[in-house]
């Protein structure tokens, strides 16, 4: 899987230890995290999306972000950073990504939708490692870091917790999006297919919903957030590579098992937690640890509540 | 030509395998096969023990594990400072590397096997994941980022070196193979089957479904770890970065290609795997976007691998040539 290298962090905004008391820092972190945190809630949602419909670990959906980034990287290198080709980046690379979501379901996963679950989790794996390795080996991407194109950094303080402006960013256009997922979901026609199949796929083919039209769907508003995550991670870390999809993909999967898989709200409250509890990590702990707390949080829920915070208790049925 | 029984069968066929590996060996000792070519086939048969590890939980018991790298990496450096440091006996500091990652299998199958779906995979891949991540940071013990070097070898005799790491590392290949497969024949085999085939009918038959798993994941991560200590010595060097991802993934496409749930399969595209990754050298960034799609496209068109290939040619043989009949056994298809 590569080294995942995160050494320059850009967003711990301030290195200011002297001057700051504690509660201070604590807010910073706590800053540092919400941001980091929608960045995995929108990856999150993703994952719980997909998994609600099809019960299916899209392993490729961190690689789905890193194809997201690197699209918003060449919109941002072909022309300069303003805030119009910003957005004009962000729509290109939620189309593309989408598309490619759409691909991979076809092509890969639609298949094997009736086979044992373990082949379609192999090829989940397979359809993973094809787009991190098939990056690597294209020479427009190639294996090396490349610095991401973003706005010129600025902090705006508030009493001594400083936000930066990519945070707030972050911030506001992972909510907006939220926001907008929710409205789709809860209040349109094609919202209510896709909670229907993914309570009963069989009734909901019965009801006269189009399953296959809806999965393809899902697939791609998932893919679209990855992409807009990846854009947002990106220009928070300011560079992309082939294999950074893989770890921000690993922690919010985690964050969608924390919030309880398959649950829409729970994916967002997983990110926020996820984002808040790596961030507190790093500032208080050790940074090394920060990647393994995220997967001493998995086995924390897998023995306290595999349902997650959000999710329902099945019982099972024969 | 004379019929043999399957008792019969059996027998000559370990027979003509102990013969073969003695031979082997007598030429690896006589220089007729080098140094090199004994290497590429200890290393394969390190392989292909830690894919059979590997078949035993995600192609028998049907449970995705994707970090055995993480589990050969804790046999690994256990048997590696066990010799280095403690100068326990080579054959107890495998054991007990073996032992070290089956108490680690056990802890994380715990929390993760009680539950149905996919937890497995992600937790063992995370796990493997954090193990590296730990032994760069444990530099006390495994040497940290620049790795562990100057590991004993099986012998201290250099001439002898290749003859004797072969012998060792093939008997407990043979130990392996012999362990899977009573194993998969015997009740609790048929229990780790049936879980793989439907795990309701499973337990309304009165097995033990946890339990059963538990059995086999740690099991899976015991074999896995005397691979590690097998590795280890061989190599006589470690390195954290040995065992990432595409290490375990390089397990799985061995198990997926050779046709999940067999003996015969793992061990076949282990060895040829492996001297296509030597003889591939100059292939390797593209080796890494094959790989997956050659997942990808078993997967989807014949998930039961080269020894489903082998199956279907037999049957087409059978159809071609209907002369050669004989009698079915309980449960094949026609």
């Amino acid at each position: 899987m590569g080294e995942l290298r995160f050494s320059h962090y850009s967003f711990s905004a301030m290195q200011r230890g002297e001057t700051m008391g504690a509660l201070q820092e604590f807010l910073q972190q706590m800053v540092n995290g919400v941001a980091l945190g929608s960045i995995y809630a929108l990856i999150a949602l993703g994952y719980t999306m997909i998994y609600g419909i099809i019960k299916l670990i899209n392993f490729a959906h961190g690689d789905i972000l890193m194809l997201g980034a690197f699209a918003g990287f060449f919109v941002l290198v072909a022309a300069t950073v303003t805030p119009l080709t910003f957005i004009a980046s962000f729509l290109v690379a939620m189309l593309i990504c989408a598309l490619i979501g759409i691909i991979i379901e076809r092509t890969c996963y639609k298949p094997l939708r009736n086979a044992p679950r373990i082949n379609a989790l192999i090829t989940a794996i397979g359809v993973s490692m094809f787009l991190e390795n098939g990056a690597r080996v294209i020479p427009q991407i190639g294996p090396n870091p490349r610095q991401f194109p973003t706005f010129l950094n600025v902090n705006y303080d508030f009493a001594g917790v400083g936000i930066s402006r990519i945070q707030a960013i972050v911030f506001l256009v992972s909510i907006a999006l939220m926001i907008v997922l929710n409205i789709t979901v809860n209040y349109t026609k094609i919202g209510k297919a896709m909670r229907a199949v993914s309570y009963d796929r069989g009734a909901a083919l019965l009801m006269g919903i189009n399953v296959n039209k809806i999965i393809s769907f899902t697939f791609a508003i998932g893919s679209a957030l990855a992409a807009a995550a990846g854009i947002l991670f990106a220009s928070a870390y300011p560079q992309v590579e082939p294999y950074m999809g893989i770890m921000p993909g690993l922690k919010a999967f985690v964050a969608a098992v924390l919030g309880g898989i398959g649950s829409i709200p729970g994916a967002m409250i997983g990110g926020f937690i996820m984002g808040i509890a790596e961030t507190l990590t790093k500032g208080f702990i050790s940074s090394q640890l920060a990647d393994a707390i995220a997967f001493g949080i998995l086995i924390i829920i897998l023995v306290v509540k595999p349902s997650g915070i959000m999710g329902r208790n099945v019982s099972e049925k024969v | 030509m004379i019929s043999m029984t399957d008792n019969e069968k059996f027998f000559l066929q370990a027979v003509l395998a102990i013969l073969g590996f003695i031979i082997i060996a007598f030429l690896i000792y006589l220089g007729i096969i080098d140094e090199y070519t004994a290497q590429i086939l200890t290393s394969a048969a390190i392989n292909v023990i830690i894919a059979l590890s590997l078949n035993l939980i995600s192609g028998f018991t049907g449970q995705l594990a994707l970090g055995h790298a993480g589990f050969m990496a804790i046999g690994a450096y256990s048997t590696a400072v066990l010799v280095m440091q403690l100068q326990v006996p080579i054959i107890v500091a495998i054991l007990v590397g073996g032992i070290i990652t089956a108490i680690f299998g056990f802890i994380i199958g715990f929390p993760t096997l009680r539950l149905k779906g996919d937890y497995l995979a992600i937790v063992t891949l995370g796990f493997g994941e954090i193990i590296r991540v730990l032994m760069i940071n444990a530099d006390k013990i495994t040497g940290g980022a620049a790795g562990l070097k100057g590991i004993p070898s099986f012998t201290k005799n250099y001439a002898l070196n290749p003859t004797l790491s072969f012998i060792w590392v093939f008997l407990f290949l043979i130990g392996t193979i012999i362990m899977v497969n009573n194993l998969i024949k015997s009740s609790h085999g048929r229990g780790i089957i049936s879980i793989r085939e439907d795990e309701i009918a499973a337990n309304t038959m009165g097995i033990n479904v946890f339990y059963v798993k538990m059995f086999s994941f740690t099991l899976s991560a015991f074999i896995a770890g005397i691979g590690g200590g097998l590795y280890a010595l061989f190599f006589g060097y470690l390195n954290p970065t040995m065992f990432n991802f595409i290490k375990s993934c390089d397990f799985l496409v061995i198990v997926v290609l050779g046709g999940m749930g067999s003996i015969t399969g793992t061990v076949l595209t282990g060895f040829i795997l492996t001297y296509l990754q030597e003889f591939l050298r100059f292939f390797q960034d593209y080796r890494l976007v094959i790989y997956p799609l050659f997942l990808i496209i078993i997967m989807l068109y014949k998930p039961n691998g080269l020894i489903g290939l082998i199956e279907d040619f037999q049957k087409w043989r059978r159809k071609r040539f209907p002369h050669q009949k004989r009698v079915l056994k309980a449960g094949e298809q026609r």
